[in-house]
């Protein structure tokens, strides 16, 4: 069980804002930050972590207080037991991947710790390879991996596919979700990625302006209430082209490109990188702009 | 007259003694000045570079002054433990720490500046404090910039003139390195004794450099 009920001013781009946030996750939860840049997602993570102190607040983690802002206590980073995977890998560039993840060990003789993880993650032939030499999906992998040696409580993991390609993004959210399975770890994602969120997580907050907006399963949180047992699907507008009465509007759904045709009353306020929904209604697919 | 190596001696004596003086205060001290975030951070910045501008004979004019057993500071060091820091060796040392400081911390705290929070964040979220963040994270990152810090100290050092003049007068085997017995033998003519003096500092300079840049780009290269 893990308490966070933090708040603190911060600065945003259109100004200060409130961090305002009262989150309670059940042990072994998998839970996605969704949310616009800005939105105070990271912060939150830190906060968690120890790098960022909150204003005011509480954070339990267990049965330990990691923060309490009435009991003067605060856990520096190094005594919380958390794991954290940076977007950019941060992997210690003087150390080979094998050092790297005997850096984690709180006891440096459990090198059987290593071994397993790295058979786990399937880095064994890369363990004397330096993180320059790794492409940034093994580096991501490598991070991952070390994060999880700490045996953490909770793992936070701030965008760490987002600088990778589809491919490469696919199978590390595979890898986290085994590792996932195999250690129980409760784990907080921020993500930007809808597809990323429906298939990695039970539970999605929405975070805007340093508040949760929303919070429940992807699919309640997405999808208008009204539409619900509807075909329906997410895409991005690409492009709008008159045709006589009506309109052809090229779509994105993941990686496919979709034609479909709509009437002026739907393109009227749409423009190219427009996120929309698309669903069924009687025999022809209509669309709707996603606010 | 044989040539006396004893000003080349002292001279290696006071620049190895002086850099290993710096590196325990000049890390620490580098470290504090590129993480702390404290108002008067910008006084403490400005007395540490102070010698990069001042005239080492005001450095050394001042520093003769406090030194002086007459100074209430020069008094209690000779009366409670029995130094005496003008016109002598430990005062040269001393002289030539503050002197050489600047040329130990600046590339030393351009290095912690250089990288990236998020690897000592990295090294805390992992389970180390900051002191063994510090050694096995941060230090080990920027050789480069331990290098050139060591180096210019050491060099620097070396090659203090005024400061040491001050100080130390001219004193054979306490005080007299190997610029000031330059300055003696041209006085007297010694033309060829100056010489030889001037040669060896002359390579010795030329070598530790060369062995940085060297050195430098092997470490850039496995970094």
């Amino acid at each position: 069980m893990i308490e966070l009920c933090v708040e603190k001013s911060l600065h945003g781009v259109s100004g200060d804002y409130r961090l305002e946030v009262d989150l309670r996750l059940a042990a072994g939860e998998v839970v996605a930050l969704f949310g616009p840049s800005g939105a105070g997602k990271s912060t939150l993570l830190r906060m968690l972590a120890g790098l960022v102190p909150p204003d005011r607040g509480r954070i339990k983690v267990g049965d330990t207080l990691w923060f309490d802002s009435t009991k003067q206590i605060c856990l520096p980073p190094w005594k919380r037991q958390v794991g954290m995977v940076f977007q950019d890998y941060s992997l210690f560039p003087h150390l080979n991947v094998r050092d790297n993840l005997r850096f984690a060990l709180a006891d440096k003789k459990d090198l059987k710790a290593v071994d397993e993880m790295l058979a786990l993650t399937g880095l064994g032939n890369l363990q004397t390879r330096f993180p320059a030499s790794l492409s940034g999906g093994q580096q991501q992998r490598v991070a991952l991996a070390r994060a999880m040696l700490r045996r953490p409580q909770v793992l936070l993991l701030d965008e760490p596919l987002s600088a990778l390609d589809h491919v490469m993004r696919t199978q590390l959210q595979d890898e986290i979700l085994a590792l996932h399975r195999r250690f129980g770890t409760t784990i907080i994602l921020v993500s930007h990625d809808l597809a990323e969120v429906f298939k990695m997580v039970q539970r999605v907050c929405c975070l805007e302006e340093g508040k949760i907006r929303d919070d429940g399963p992807p699919l309640k949180v997405f999808s208008p209430q009204h539409m619900l047992g509807r075909w329906q699907v997410h895409a991005e507008v690409l492009a709008i082209v008159p045709l006589d009465v009506l309109w052809s509007v090229t779509v994105l759904m993941g990686n496919q490109i979709t034609r479909i045709v709509a009437s002026t009353d739907e393109v009227h306020d749409l423009r190219a990188g427009d996120k929309i929904l698309l669903f069924q209604k009687a025999f022809h697919p209509m669309l709707i702009k996603i606010p | 007259m044989p040539f006396d190596w004893e000003p080349l001696l002292l001279t290696f004596k006071l620049a190895i003694v002086v850099t290993a003086i710096l590196w325990v205060i000049g890390i620490p001290l580098a470290y504090w000045l590129a993480h702390s975030h404290v108002r008067w951070k910008a006084l403490v910045e400005t007395l540490v570079s102070m010698p990069l501008v001042l005239p080492p004979s005001v450095l050394g004019f001042y520093l003769l002054l406090i030194f002086s057993p007459n100074h209430w500071f020069g008094g209690a060091l000779q009366h409670s433990l029995g130094i005496q820091l003008a016109f002598s060796f430990p005062g040269l040392i001393v002289a030539s720490v503050i002197f050489s400081l600047p040329f130990m911390v600046h590339p030393i705290q351009a290095g912690f500046q250089s990288l990236p929070p998020a690897l000592r964040e990295a090294a805390y979220v992992l389970g180390k404090s900051r002191g063994e963040t510090l050694l096995r994270v941060q230090l080990p990152n920027m050789k480069p910039s331990l290098l050139s810090g060591t180096v210019l100290a050491f060099a620097h050092t070396i090659g203090e003139f005024g400061v040491v003049l001050m100080i130390g007068g001219d004193l054979p085997g306490e005080t007299r390195v190997a610029s000031i017995a330059i300055y003696n033998e041209v006085e007297a003519l010694n033309y060829s004794a100056a010489n030889l003096y001037a040669g060896v500092l002359f390579a010795i300079s030329f070598a530790i450099l060369l062995m940085v840049y060297v050195l430098n780009k092997k470490l850039l290269d496995t970094i």
